[in-house]
């Protein structure tokens, strides 16, 4: 062999100085972290009192609670999740399983991606036009919309949707249906190949193979990503801003045609107000919107794991 | 070894004629090939196949990758089918049926033609589940009948013994060679005439791998069975009929021992005695 022996000595350190520097850039973000929380935490605790759930806004800051918006995220973020998880989860199915490689397809897909790019307020704009005012084809001209159903039941539809629950729920689904389909495309791609094939050699239809062998498999891994999409959706406010929702309201969503607004909004407005207490009760605000997050990925992981024991040697 | 008796089993497999005690020497061919020719794109992967496949007994595929061993035999399931651009000319029948034709019922054929492949690859389902997911597809079955069919495909397959106990847990927890006696068991439930067999051992340790091979001796009086291996001692153990595949053409086929001790072609001597591929 030619050129000179590296000793050991030189490779130990560099392999110990690229370990401090991995170490360094860890730290940074994990300190920024802990000093943002702990903040947060001292300003925002004192202020988590039973009335800060049960009271609505106000101009008061010693009366004012979360209760429209926390009930508001809530409502839209699960009202967002019914739509986008059957409709990305069907996308990806087709994308993977069915579609031919055509030049359409590879386009198809492609655009998914870009769009999974797109600033959330585009589809601010687009929910508003599409979903909010329908691009001025529904409802009369002063703006009153067209009733179908009973205005008093559950099920009952306002054209245009203007301000409701479903408008925001259906302009939220824009902004994570890319992520949706393409977690759900990545998890179906990582189910083995053998496993569509022995499904189809014992004579299963390619359906039956994607319902009972495919679709199974890729469950927990779906059902992650769908969560990590959730979590976006739950602190999204500017497609919620430009859709014109309310900012101070005094009741709670009872259907999907009821105005509600958001934890985010609600947090912005508060921290945006001159008066320190005002800033508390943001920090307070904080603290809910993080605990809704949390409670949405611990029941993720909750049904991930119950749906891998199933499976799991 | 035989299978029980396959009660609550509306379509049993058809029994042969020539079955048991009066089985002439060579039993009438299952599968037959005839001029037969298979493309994968522009690539010619099986050039002017003739070959017949006799029941009840296991045919072994040997030659050196690429030859097109298993191109043929994933033209007997028409698992070719998913792969864009694979076509096949020529005939290739089974029973005398066309297997070829383009609005062949591939559910049915496939009901008939089970395979087992080079990985074990259960599905994450329990061990129960995996065998009755063929029997559940094919047909609407009471829970007693398919527990029945479950333990007689468990059976089959000589696994029943070390999975009785765990029968609802998840059958990754399997080893290697347990899994792929599951898959054998999961391809007889459905009650098939033909197994295809592509490598089944080359994912196992050698003690799996003779389990499975003693799997195969037993089950070769029940099912035409056809075997893709690179291992030229396990063809000369379990099989009856050799065929040799070379660069897409079949070079020689036939009795085992012959094609083992004294086979005609160079080509075919020289690869079976380990001096190319």
């Amino acid at each position: 062999m030619t050129g000179t022996p590296r000793t050991a000595a030189s490779r130990l350190l560099q392999n110990r100085l690229f370990l401090a520097l991995c170490l360094a850039c860890t730290s940074v973000a994990v300190l920024a972290l802990a000093v943002l929380l702990v903040s947060v935490l001292v300003q925002g605790a004192p202020g988590l009192r039973w009335d800060f759930f049960s009271e609505y806004a106000s101009r008061k800051p010693e009366r004012a609670g979360i209760l429209a918006p926390l009930a508001g995220s809530i409502w839209v973020c699960v009202t967002c999740m019914l739509l986008s998880l059957p409709l990305g989860v069907a996308t990806a199915v087709y994308l993977e399983e069915f579609a031919r490689r055509s030049r359409l397809n590879r386009f198809i897909e492609l655009n998914v991606r870009n769009l999974a790019g797109v600033p959330s307020i585009v589809y601010g704009i687009i929910g508003l036009t599409a979903f909010g005012r329908m691009f001025g084809l529904v409802g009369a001209a002063d703006g009153t919309p067209v009733v179908l159903g009973d205005p008093e039941s559950f099920f009952h539809l306002e054209l245009p949707l203007g301000q409701s629950v479903l408008a925001g729920g259906l302009t939220l689904m824009l902004v994570i249906l890319p992520i949706v389909i393409i977690a759900s495309q990545e998890a179906l791609r990582a189910v083995p190949r053998g496993l569509r094939q022995s499904s189809l050699a014992l004579g299963a239809t390619p359906w039956q193979t994607t319902w009972q062998v495919t679709l199974p498999a890729a469950a927990p891994t779906i059902l992650t990503g769908a969560i990590l999409a959730m979590s976006r959706a739950v602190g999204e406010a500017a497609p919620l801003l430009v859709l014109g929702i309310p900012l101070f309201i005094a009741s709670t969503p009872e259907s999907l045609m009821d105005p509600f607004t958001v934890l985010p909004f609600q947090i912005y407005s508060w921290a945006s107000r001159p008066q320190a207490a005002f800033h508390d009760l943001a920090a307070s605000g904080i603290i809910v919107l993080l605990a809704v997050l949390l409670s949405f990925n611990a029941l993720a992981i909750y049904l991930r794991i119950r749906l891998q024991r199933s499976t799991a040697p | 070894m035989t299978v029980p008796a396959q009660s609550g089993h509306a379509t049993p497999r058809p029994t042969t004629q020539h079955g048991g005690m009066t089985a002439p020497e060579t039993p009438p061919a299952s599968i037959v090939a005839g001029g037969f020719h298979a493309w994968y794109g522009g690539h010619h992967a099986i050039q002017d196949l003739s070959l017949s496949i006799p029941r009840e007994r296991v045919t072994a595929l040997i030659g050196p990758s690429g030859c097109g061993k298993s191109t043929f035999l994933r033209w007997i399931n028409r698992m070719n089918d998913m792969i864009p651009g694979a076509r096949a000319e020529g005939s290739l029948t089974l029973d005398g049926e066309s297997l070829l034709d383009s609005g062949r019922d591939l559910v049915e054929l496939r009901r008939r033609v089970g395979m087992v492949f080079q990985k074990p690859n259960p599905f994450p389902k329990s061990v129960y589940d995996n065998i009755a997911f063929g029997p559940r597809l094919h047909r609407h079955m009471t829970r007693s009948e398919l527990d029945d069919l479950v333990e007689q495909s468990l059976r089959a397959a000589a696994i029943w013994s070390e999975v009785k106990d765990r029968l609802h847990q998840s059958a990754l927890g399997l080893s290697g060679g347990q899994q792929q006696r599951l898959c054998i068991a999961r391809a007889i439930a459905v009650g098939p005439e033909v197994l295809l067999m592509d490598e089944p051992c080359s994912a196992l340790d050698p003690r799996s791998t003779a389990s499975i091979e003693d799997l195969i001796r037993d089950l070769r009086s029940q099912f035409t069975i056809v075997i893709v291996t690179h291992n030229m001692q396990q063809a000369a153990r379990v099989s009856d009929q050799t065929a040799f595949f070379f660069e897409g053409r079949l070079v020689e086929c036939g009795p085992t021992d012959t094609i083992f001790t004294n086979p005609r072609s160079k080509q075919t001597e020289d690869y079976v005695t380990g001096r190319f591929g």
